[in-house]
């Protein structure tokens, strides 16, 4: 058995496999099916100032080896997950990611204030959600905006900040360079990329929204390119994901340069893929006889260490 | 008991009962002692999809469960090449079944809408029934309802047997007439909107199984949403059909 601690901004996980924001609500429904303390913590549907009711349906679709969704942020607000929601999770032994979205950058402040008072571990500011109109990835495309937005909410708060940045963007390395540079503590990708579906009997667009995000694994390898050029380019902490569905998933991962691995879409063929993620991991190690997982972190990069 | 487990059940029959609909029972004693009428399954049909399928209970039998299925695309094409002997990776039971009244019920489906209103009709203590198909050949379970109720009301869209029509135009003057104190219900939207018209203006108890495209089917993922009434300045909100129903009350859903 090989160590899976891993540390994350100064925030202790008993390893590194999380969960990624939409995909898991706040974690209750998943907690009837197996403990979720068994993972390294978990990341909260997206919050914003006030409570959103999201797009109208439909809402998902089926692509190869993926889907699109086009949720567009239904959440019950932040003052409602700061007085009703964390004070159950925090019963657990769990770290928490509060994921925060925001249409200006004094929701975005104000939504953070109230999340940072709420004890969550890590904020993971979402300047990439494609499903809205205002902010989301309008503000996660643009690096003037990221560093503004960045820099803004890290002098709000005292949690650990990240930055969910979008593929969306010719060069996704700059984006983290530049919410590295205004003060980030560390960067989560990917978020989902920009995709389309028409209706056969209709010929319309399926989603409302027309473009959805794409995710599951068929963005894998946009994933890992991402995690590997902004790794390389940053060497901020970043929280890694983009349809992992196993150990060996994770691994590609983390030596692409993440520190955390997060499973999004693929919780909804197999509720169990995190506690297989964190198995196959750890068989991994063991068969390759890696005693700590840190290890892995950056080896792919031509510096990485030799393992 | 877990409110839902995943669990792999075997198939002990699977027959094609007409066109592309296919009536499936498995074995698994879990479902068999914790699923409700009206609860849904949410089925892994293979490794090339990403998404599983949810299917309603048609039947909660003393070893399992039934349930019948019309092939929609590649996930319910490949869930119907399995044969008897076959396991499925089953997500379930999952969702809100109907609540059960005493007075005199009518059970109203339509299409593959007839199927999760099975159980029901064996667990009601008095019903008429009426079931909607497009023609003759896709009428389907008629013997079996008719063990379970009063009077059965089959109709066809284009009159090749029983009533010329939907379901609802069958029974909608005894429905008017105050005949029955519940109604239950699951189909098309245009015969669901016209019924909750119906029952909205004459005040009769009345639940609705929806659906909707879904994702996680446990209230994680918020895709399979649904609009109802709310008090708010947007004056709806959206519940989710896998973990707020499938089945909702008539009165407060917005269709």
């Amino acid at each position: 058995m090989a160590n899976l601690k891993v540390n994350y901004l100064g925030v202790e996980f008993k390893n590194p496999v999380v969960t990624a924001s939409g995909t898991f609500g706040f974690g209750m429904e998943y907690n009837e099916l197996y403990p979720i303390e068994k993972l390294g913590g978990i990341t909260v549907k997206g919050l914003t100032l006030n409570e959103r009711q999201g797009n109208p349906a439909p809402r998902i679709t089926e692509t190869p080896s993926g889907v699109l969704n086009s949720v567009g942020l239904q959440n019950p607000g932040v003052r409602y997950f700061a007085k009703k929601i964390m004070p159950e999770l925090k019963k657990l032994n769990l770290n928490i990611i509060a994921n925060v979205s925001g249409s200006t950058f004094a929701d975005y402040v104000e939504a953070c204030k109230i999340v940072d008072a709420s004890g969550a571990d890590i904020i993971e500011l979402n300047v990439s959600c494609p499903n809205v109109k205002q902010g989301g990835a309008a503000f996660g495309t643009n690096p003037d905006t990221v560093y503004e937005i960045t820099k803004l909410v890290k002098q709000a708060i005292s949690t650990p900040l990240c930055i969910k940045l979008s593929p969306n963007v010719t060069d996704i390395a700059s984006i983290g360079q530049a919410a590295m540079d205004a003060g980030a503590d560390g960067l989560s990708l990917i978020n989902t990329v920009s995709g389309m579906a028409i209706d056969l009997k209709t010929r319309k667009p399926v989603f409302h929204n027309i473009v959805a995000g794409l995710s599951g694994p068929c963005v894998k390898p946009i994933a890992v390119r991402s995690v590997y050029q902004t790794y390389g380019k940053t060497k901020a902490h970043i929280i890694g994901m983009g349809g992992i569905a196993n150990g060996n998933d994770a691994v590609e991962f983390m030596a692409a340069g993440a520190t955390l691995v997060s499973i999004g879409t693929m919780n909804f063929k197999d509720p169990f893929t995190p506690l297989k993620v964190i198995e196959g991991l750890n068989s991994y190690l063991d068969q390759n006889g890696i005693s700590d997982v840190n290890e892995l972190i950056g080896c792919a990069h031509p510096e990485g260490k030799k393992i | 008991m877990e409110k839902y487990q995943v669990t792999t059940a075997k198939i002990i029959k699977m027959e094609n009962l007409c066109g592309t609909i296919y009536d499936v029972t498995v074995e698994n004693d879990y479902l068999a002692k914790a699923s409700k009428c009206g609860q849904f399954v949410h089925i892994d049909c293979g490794d090339e999809f990403v998404l599983r399928r949810p299917i309603s209970i048609c039947e909660v039998t003393d070893t399992g469960i039934r349930f019948i299925f019309d092939v929609r695309g590649k996930g319910t094409k490949k869930l119907s090449e399995k044969k008897v002997g076959d396991t499925l990776d089953i997500l379930g039971p999952l969702g809100n079944g109907f609540a059960i009244r005493k007075e005199k019920a009518l059970i109203i489906g339509g299409g593959i809408g007839v199927y999760p209103l099975y159980e029901l009709a064996k667990q009601v203590e008095t019903c008429d029934v009426a079931l909607g198909f497009r023609t003759k050949e896709l009428v389907t379970l008629e013997n079996e309802f008719q063990n379970h109720c009063d009077n059965l009301y089959i109709a066809t869209d284009d009159g090749s047997y029983g009533f010329h029509g939907n379901a609802l135009s069958a029974v909608k003057e005894k429905l008017e007439r105050g005949a029955y104190e519940a109604v239950y219900a699951c189909g098309p939207l245009p015969m669901l909107k016209a019924l909750k018209e119906i029952t909205d203006r004459c005040n009769i108890f009345c639940q609705i199984s929806m659906e909707e495209r879904m994702g996680c089917g446990i209230g994680a993922c918020l895709c399979c949403n649904i609009k109802v009434e709310d008090d708010g300045e947007e004056g709806f909100k959206h519940l989710h059909v896998c973990k707020d129903g499938p089945v909702f009350n008539a009165k407060e859903v917005l269709l």
